[in-house]
């Protein structure tokens, strides 16, 4: 192993371990953690506290509209209603106070637009499982998961995702008797 | 010796085979769970949660439990190879546990973890058995106000000493307690926030919450990059120690366990605050404390040790009082509610079985754990080769199957992919999930208690000061709120711990 020098103990710095050679037997490649991804703009810190707060008023009339009552009589709304001040108060703390805390939030990189994709399949799964059975979108959303958002090659990507489907197969409806929609020996 | 008794009857449930099985598998699921980066033991025992529907009430916890502590060795494994901590309460190995594997020391590392994590482990069942059901009989004089001022000090506790920024966790928790209200009202039963689905006025499944956050969130938080591995050393050795380690880390063991017992029990307290004190402490008493940050292996012991410890002394609070203190705990208080045996001073009373059952899997989970860490260090890093890319669909997959098995409901499918979405942008955002879950968790106990409390003060709130064991409760609380020398370690766990997923 080559020469490093006293590295920071627990930073993940960048640095530190791009210095690794890549020929060390037990080496792939390099790990990237969520601390590499850049902060985001000053949106986010608005972001943040705003949405907090809206919930926060926003449950706020609802409590009210709910009868808050009286210390002595409480309503249905009175618990709601206290919660929703303390949310909006510390959303408003938050909003002033937090202004300084930028490293908390992250960017929005590419990779979101991955995770976007994947919800979306996740939803296209609940619209289709009940009509069709889960096997059929189990694969699908698999697929996609393995192949198109996982890169994985075909060869990879078919064998786990049959694999996995007969193991849910086995699991859910032979094993536990589950009466999950599904079309095989129905 | 009749006080004995119980405690030798646990052993009758622990020692059937299927229990046997239940421990051995929660302690293997847990190791593997901390050695794969992505899940953690939280995620995890989301997603066993509908599994626990099927199987006795006892059985069910030794598995979550064996899991969570399991969870807590696994994260050393990666701590100490890859730097990585597998989820937070291993951050503090990474300091000195990596660079004693980069000086080729990756055995001894690996061996003075698992035995000081047996060892705490031990310690601190022990303190169990003989402090919970003490505890359980103080409590069963605690009333309505003792138990809202408990409850509020859990979920303050843990949004003080979280990862996050303070007001962020605050802002999760009152999130938490407002998912709560939505359903019936508990005493009067009016529909609230229901926007007239039928779906929603039996309130949000906990269970559908739960595996949401914890399991899709995470999932997608870690789709957005790809993770790729590299080794501190190519030769693990055996993960084992030679006298003279012993020798240096003992002393470190035995503070770890007494340390990590005590702070074990605090809410909000648990594997991570453990951990960093015990590093603190050790730092502090040696000799040399340069030698921190360098491969002492005292910075290995100490806080692993201490870390177990806490882990297992944390399951107090929620066995003996019913009030879960950490994220972890919220889940399996839910599933034990679930199983219709609420956690409480109760417990030890009308459900023995299920309690020094749960207990005393303890020990022989920690046995286990120690056995399976030896040889199967080797393996664990095999698995670390398997792509996060095929993980993750295969867990995804997994979770929305599973929570339909709960409820045959589709709409909590939903829910999961609806919370998955909200964890994922709680975490974007750099809010935590885990004080979410803990007050949506405690919402309903707190609600009732505190709206019953007002009742017996009939209106008047200064009664919670003036009734002697709430009030001493808010004083702790205020000094928890005051007291700046806690900043100070946050501050620390903040910026070590902000790369670990799935925190526990």
């Amino acid at each position: 192993m080559s020469e490093q020098g006293p590295s920071r103990p627990g930073g993940a710095v960048p640095g530190d371990r791009a210095a690794l050679p890549p020929e060390e037997p037990g080496t792939v490649l390099q790990p990237t953690t969520h601390e590499e991804i850049p902060r985001a703009g000053a949106w986010a810190h608005l972001v943040g506290s705003l949405v907090p707060l809206a919930v926060g008023v926003a449950s706020l009339v609802w409590a009210t509209q709910l009868g808050v009552g009286s210390p002595t009589q409480p309503g249905p709304g009175l618990w709601p209603f206290a919660i929703s001040v303390v949310l909006a108060a510390s959303s408003v703390v938050l909003l002033v106070f937090g202004r300084g805390r930028r490293e908390d939030y992250e960017k929005f990189t590419r990779g979101a637009l991955t995770i976007a994709l994947g919800v979306v399949s996740l939803g296209l799964f609940m619209v289709l499982f009940q009509r069709v059975g889960f096997e059929l979108p189990t694969l699908l959303v698999l697929v996609f998961w393995l192949r198109f958002l996982g890169g994985e090659s075909w060869r990879t990507t078919v064998l786990v995702a049959v694999g996995a489907t007969a193991v849910f197969y086995v699991l859910f409806i032979v094993a536990l008797g589950t009466p999950l929609p599904h079309i095989a020996f129905s | 010796m009749d006080f004995l008794q119980p405690v030798l009857s646990g052993f009758e449930v622990v020692f059937t085979p299927s229990n046997l099985l239940f421990c051995l598998a929660g302690v293997l699921i847990g190791m593997i769970i901390g050695v794969l980066p992505g899940l953690g033991p939280t995620a995890t025992i989301a997603l066993l949660l509908p599994i626990t529907y099927e199987i006795e009430p006892a059985s069910a916890i030794i598995l979550l439990a064996g899991i969570y502590y399991g969870a807590m060795y696994g994260g050393t494994i990666t701590s100490v190879l890859l730097q990585l901590p597998g989820e937070a309460a291993s951050v503090v190995t990474t300091f000195d546990g990596y660079q004693m594997a980069r000086q080729g020391r990756a055995g001894p590392a690996l061996g003075i973890a698992a035995i000081g994590s047996f060892i705490g482990g031990t310690v601190s069942i022990v303190g169990l058995s003989l402090l919970a059901p003490f505890l359980a009989g103080f409590a069963l004089r605690f009333g309505p106000p003792e138990y809202t001022a408990l409850a509020l000090l859990g979920i303050l506790l843990v949004s003080y000493l979280g990862t996050g920024s303070t007001i962020k966790s605050v802002i999760a928790a009152a999130l938490g307690l407002l998912l709560a209200t939505v359903g019936q009202d508990p005493l009067l039963g009016t529909a609230r926030f229901t926007f007239g689905s039928i779906n929603l006025s039996d309130g949000l499944d906990f269970v559908a919450v739960a595996m949401g956050l914890f399991g899709l969130g995470e999932i997608l938080y870690d789709l957005e990059q790809r993770a790729r591995v590299s080794f501190a050393t190519s030769s693990i050795g055996r993960a084992w120690i030679s006298m003279s380690d012993w020798a240096e880390s003992r002393g470190a063991v035995a503070r770890g366990s007494l340390l990590g017992f005590f702070i074990g029990i605090l809410p909000g307290g648990g594997g991570t605050l453990a951990s960093m004190a015990s590093y603190a402490l050790e730092k502090r008493r040696s000799r040399e404390p340069e030698r921190f940050g360098e491969g002492a292996i005292q910075g290995v012991a100490g806080p692993e040790t201490a870390n177990n410890a806490a882990a297992t002394s944390s399951f107090i609070p929620l066995l003996t009082l019913g009030i879960p203190t950490n994220p972890v705990l919220a889940l399996l208080f839910g599933a034990l509610l679930l199983q219709g045996i609420p956690p409480g001073p109760r417990l030890i009373a009308d459900n023995p079985e299920v309690f020094w059952g749960v207990v005393n899997s303890m020990y022989v989970g920690n046995i286990f754990l120690l056995i399976l860490s030896v040889p199967l260090v080797g393996v664990f890093v095999q698995l670390l080769r398997v792509r996060g890319t095929i993980l993750a669909p295969i867990t995804v997959m997994i979770t929305m199957l599973g929570v339909y098995t709960i409820n045959n409901s589709p709409f909590d499918i939903w829910i999961v992919i609806f919370f998955g979405v909200v964890g994922y942008l709680m975490k974007k955002f750099g809010f935590e999930p885990g004080p979410l879950v803990l007050a949506f968790v405690l919402g309903r106990i707190l609600e009732t208690s505190f709206r019953q409390s007002l009742r017996i003060f009939e209106g008047d709130v200064t009664g919670f000061v003036t009734r002697p064991i709430s009030g001493t409760i808010l004083v702790m609380m205020l000094v928890v709120i005051l007291l700046p020398a806690f900043g100070f370690v946050r501050g620390r766990l903040q910026r070590r711990a902000r790369g670990a997923p799935g925190s526990g």
